[in-house]
């Protein structure tokens, strides 16, 4: 590890640095809205009588290229996986590669969900394909690609568990999720009508299995697990878990999550979860685009198969089709998901292969081993893999976060979980070389390394300095309308 | 190298990192305990790239190559080449959700361009950056009223034409919240309004109705069914899109409380389903609303700014009580609905809706003129879909349709749907020719 120098800057040089394109019209502005540029207020023609339309509509109208040139220079003031490290921990960003894009945008790719099973062979084939891969992956019996986006998997899931439970004729009230878990698993236990209780974490900062077994009781529906857990640690555990909550008739729930530390390395399904969720964008590469869309779709065991939602894609002698059970749970989204999402996870995964797969997990472990190593900050809990959680000790995380900005990467997840102070959760993921990792460091130290004044005016040589989050929030102006009301 | 080809690690950086870390190899580092260690196979053979893009185009092109006539909450608009050459950037493609405003500037402004869009689109005060589609906008509407709510009631009354899977979607959302589905009829496609006002009662919470219907209808009555909700104290919840609202009456105007539908017929090729929901609602749930709100403030030098906001709402911070579990969203498609808006400009949304009425009209007369074909059947305007009546069984009319190369709805034994917008009507003349084909 390197030190810090006398005067309590890090001995360690900048590493190399990304500097975003920046375009400023003024002091006060960078890009115009859309709306401050060119609008126009139009009425409708006369194709609908009168009183079935409304008066006017006021838009922008701009030329196409001025749509190209607003939009460009929006994206110039955007980090992404493309500009440089972005190492927040349990949001896996790692490399899209390209050819997923590529295929996802195959002229015949583009059909209606209502078109006849028959008419749309190759994508129920791609789709029966990559349920086939998702199942081998998790080892699962059955797999439903129908939920958009992680946490609407681990409804789905919760919803499995709520049939199975109501179909046994229990009405069981809790869902069991540890404190370190993902904020989704307890607004999700929440949203299918369960009580939650949360589990402390053991010193270990693992599940502490006498809490476990003081919360299991006959209302427990199921557990959420995520493993390895927040913090980068395997539940060591996991098999004493998994019976603790089988024999009190509850189920094992895997959040995915961090799936991307274990492929082809361990199996939910061999470590007794009964459901799990896949977050294609964490683990298969799907670009994450600002905010989504994502894929969460649903492994479960054999027992539970009947309860994935209709419709399934199925294989039969005249070929695949789309196939209901009368035990299924309802919808999770009105067609059938995120196909354009799904095509690429399919891509990716074939792309990989079990090596490439098995060796991504490898990297990512080490990148993230070798990360810590390197840093001057502490590292409390482990032994980790993809991710780690260190702490920014007597300094603000936030702070060092902000600072890590002015030196030219994205800085890692912070004050989360909970369980480690000033939390700085790292996840670097196999993309990074170990040039970038070298120079992540340098940004991690030489943020630690500044002063606190300097922590806490940073940024200076981003798109944005320090923005007022109090005043976004207390005067909340959420569209252009808004602003001009000021 | 036999491992991924996104990992960009030499043997000797390898080497140097394990001896960094003080291990003899990657395994070393993994502390899963032998009984729950997979060592087998998953049996996935990795392609080149060149080999994958032959595999699945060729597993793709045995999709048939069908004009499809298709809609019923899916719809096609052309999407300008400029979307997906700028959506595609990078720098939006490849970014995450925007926890670090200060160098994500531009896709947070591109969503307060979106949530402003749908503001004017719907008359209401708030939009949020998306939920998943039409179908789990409209559950998450549901939820809203059950928390705002003024009376005790549990009903959510929706018309019982409903697309399936959006009922479907609806009834999972509600299951929770002890909420219950009643259904409405309709008449001629869209609301029986007396039948409506019957069915209100004081257990009523929420009334949801559409414009255009999943047959295509305009609802002539919004007004009406906005008074009915609110003599009810119920929350009116209206579901449409972004291109209808363009030119049908603004939400606001007709007293709805919140808006839902399909905004991914901006943006979207047909997709499979794929989709983005609209959410915007009145200012006064503003604290209750579910999903991901850009808001606008200033950074330290005193420059506008954009961040998300009101993150109290959200499941990272506020966990069970959070307002939904939604975290990752639609947020690059709702960037694309924005494009396609924005390259449309607000003369080019108005004609593209104007067009939804003609051509569906006209090509609703044409096929009105062949014997045994009767459209639209539903007496009301329509918008880009309508429904056909057929002497001949109408599956089989769809299925020799099939073979002449062209798709269409059956929704009853003797009722075919059909749907035309820019994006298939080059096509229409065919079609009409087709349909003489197979129905006489």
């Amino acid at each position: 590890m390197s030190g810090h120098g006398p005067d309590g800057t890090s001995d360690r040089e900048p590493g190399r640095t990304y500097d975003q394109a920046r375009y400023a019209v003024g002091d006060d502005e960078n890009e115009p809205l859309l709306s401050e540029k060119h609008s126009d207020t139009v009425e409708p023609g006369d194709a609908l009588p009168e009183e079935l339309t409304r008066d006017e509509l006021t838009l922008p109208n701009p030329e196409e290229p001025e749509v190209a040139r607003h939009y460009t220079r929006l994206s110039q003031m955007n980090w992404s996986i493309e500009s440089g490290p972005y190492p927040l921990g349990s949001c896996t960003m790692k490399y899209n590669p390209p050819v997923t894009e590529d295929v996802a945008a195959d002229p015949n790719a583009a059909v209606h969900p209502d078109r006849a099973d028959s008419s749309i062979q190759g994508t129920l084939g791609l789709l029966a394909g990559l349920q086939d891969y998702l199942a081998r992956i998790g080892g699962m019996d059955a797999v439903t690609l129908q939920p958009p986006a992680g946490a609407a998997g681990e409804f789905t899931g919760i919803a499995i568990a709520r049939a199975y439970h109501r179909a046994n004729g229990e009405d069981r009230s809790e869902v069991l999720i540890p404190s370190s878990a993902h904020g989704t698993n307890f607004a999700t236990a929440a949203l299918a009508g369960y009580d939650v209780v949360e589990l402390p974490s053991g010193d270990d900062g693992r599940v502490d299995m006498e809490a476990l077994e003081a919360a299991v009781s006959e209302d427990t529906a199921a557990l959420m697990l995520t493993n390895p857990n927040t913090v980068g640690l395997f539940e060591r555990d996991i098999e004493d878990i998994a019976d603790v909550v089988h024999d009190a008739g509850g189920l094992l729930y895997y959040d995915g999550a961090n799936l991307n530390a274990l492929l082809g390395r361990a199996r939910p399904g061999d470590m007794g979860f009964d459901i799990m969720h896949y977050n294609v964008h964490k683990t298969f590469a799907t670009p994450h685009g600002g905010g989504g869309p994502g894929a969460g779709p649903v492994g479960v065991t054999e027992e539970l198969e009947p309860y994935l939602p209709n419709p399934r894609v199925t294989e039969t002698d005249s070929g695949y089709e789309l196939a209901d059970t009368d035990e299924a749970i309802e919808r999770v989204h009105g067609f059938q998901g995120n196909w354009l999402v799904l095509v690429k996870a399919y891509a990716y995964i074939a792309r990989l292969g079990d090596k490439g797969l098995r060796d991504a997990s490898a990297k990512s472990v080490l990148n993230a081993n070798y990360l810590a190593e390197q840093i001057d900050l502490d590292v409390p809990y482990g032994p980790f893999h993809h991710e780690f959680a260190a702490t920014a000790g007597d300094a603000a995380a936030a702070d060092v976060a902000k600072r890590m900005l002015d030196f030219g990467v994205h800085p890692p997840t912070t004050n989360w979980p909970e369980m480690v102070p000033e939390a700085m959760l790292t996840e670097p993921t196999e993309i990074e070389s170990k040039q970038s990792l070298d120079d992540l460091a340098a940004a991690f130290d030489n943020a630690l390394g500044s002063t606190k004044e300097e922590r806490h005016e940073a940024p200076s040589r981003t798109t944005a300095r320090r923005i007022d989050q109090t005043s976004a929030a207390r005067n909340p102006r959420l569209s252009w309308q808004a602003l001009d009301e000021e | 190298m036999s491992g991924t080809p996104y990992a960009p690690h030499t043997d000797a950086e390898t080497a140097a990192m394990l001896d960094a870390v003080g291990a003899d190899d990657e395994a070393e580092l993994f502390d899963i305990p032998d009984p729950v260690a997979f060592d087998g196979e998953f049996g996935i053979e990795a392609r080149s790239e060149q080999a994958l893009r032959r595999e699945l185009s060729g597993l793709l092109a045995e999709n048939d190559d069908l004009t499809e006539f298709l809609g019923r909450g899916h719809y096609e608009h052309y999407v300008p080449s400029v979307v997906d050459s700028l959506s595609k950037r990078s720098e939006f493609l490849t970014s995450y959700t925007q926890y670090q405003p200060e160098i994500t500037q531009g896709f947070l402004q591109a969503l307060f361009e979106y949530q402003s869009m749908l503001v004017e689109l719907t008359g209401l005060g708030i939009a949020n950056c998306s939920m998943y589609d039409a179908a789990t906008a409209l559950g998450e509407a549901a939820l809203l009223a059950e928390r705002v709510r003024s009376v005790d009631g549990e009903v959510v009354l929706v018309p019982e034409n409903l697309r399936e899977g959006k009922r479907s979607v609806l009834a999972n959302y509600v299951d929770g919240a002890d909420l219950r589905i009643e259904e409405y009829p309709s008449e001629q496609g869209t609301a029986d309004v007396d039948a409506l006002a019957d069915a209100v009662e004081e257990e009523t919470v929420f009334v949801y109705a559409e414009t255009p219907t999943v047959r295509g209808c305009i609802e002539p009555n919004l007004a009406e069914i906005g008074e009915i909700a609110e003599a009810a104290d119920a929350m009116f919840c209206l579901g449409s899109d972004p291109v209808a609202l363009s030119i049908l009456e603004e939400p606001a105007s007709v007293g709805a409380d919140v808006v839902v539908g399909e905004a991914g017929v901006l943006g979207l090729p047909a997709a499979y389903g794929m989709g983005l929901g609209l959410f915007a609602c009145d200012e006064e749930f503003l604290r209750q609303v579910p999903g991901r709100l850009v808001g606008a403030s200033e950074d330290e030098s005193g420059t506008r700014a954009y961040t998300l906001t009101l993150q109290t709402r959200e499941q990272h911070i506020r966990k069970e009580r959070a307002t939904s579990n939604i975290c990752t969203n639609q947020a690059w498609v709702a960037l694309r609905a924005a494009m396609h808006a924005a390259s449309l400009g607000a003369d080019g949304l108005v004609d593209l809706a104007e067009d939804c009425v003609t051509l569906a009209r006209d090509l609703a007369a044409d096929i009105d003129e062949i014997t045994g074909l009767r459209a639209p059947v539903d007496d009301r305007h329509h918008f880009r879909e309508f429904v056909v009546g057929t002497d001949q069984p109408a599956k089989a009319i769809a299925d020799d349709l099939q073979e002449e190369g062209f798709a269409v709805h059956v929704i009853g034994d003797h009722r075919l749907q059909v749907c035309v917008t820019d994006a298939n009507s080059h096509a229409a003349e065919d079609l009409v020719a087709a349909f003489e084909e197979v129905a006489a």
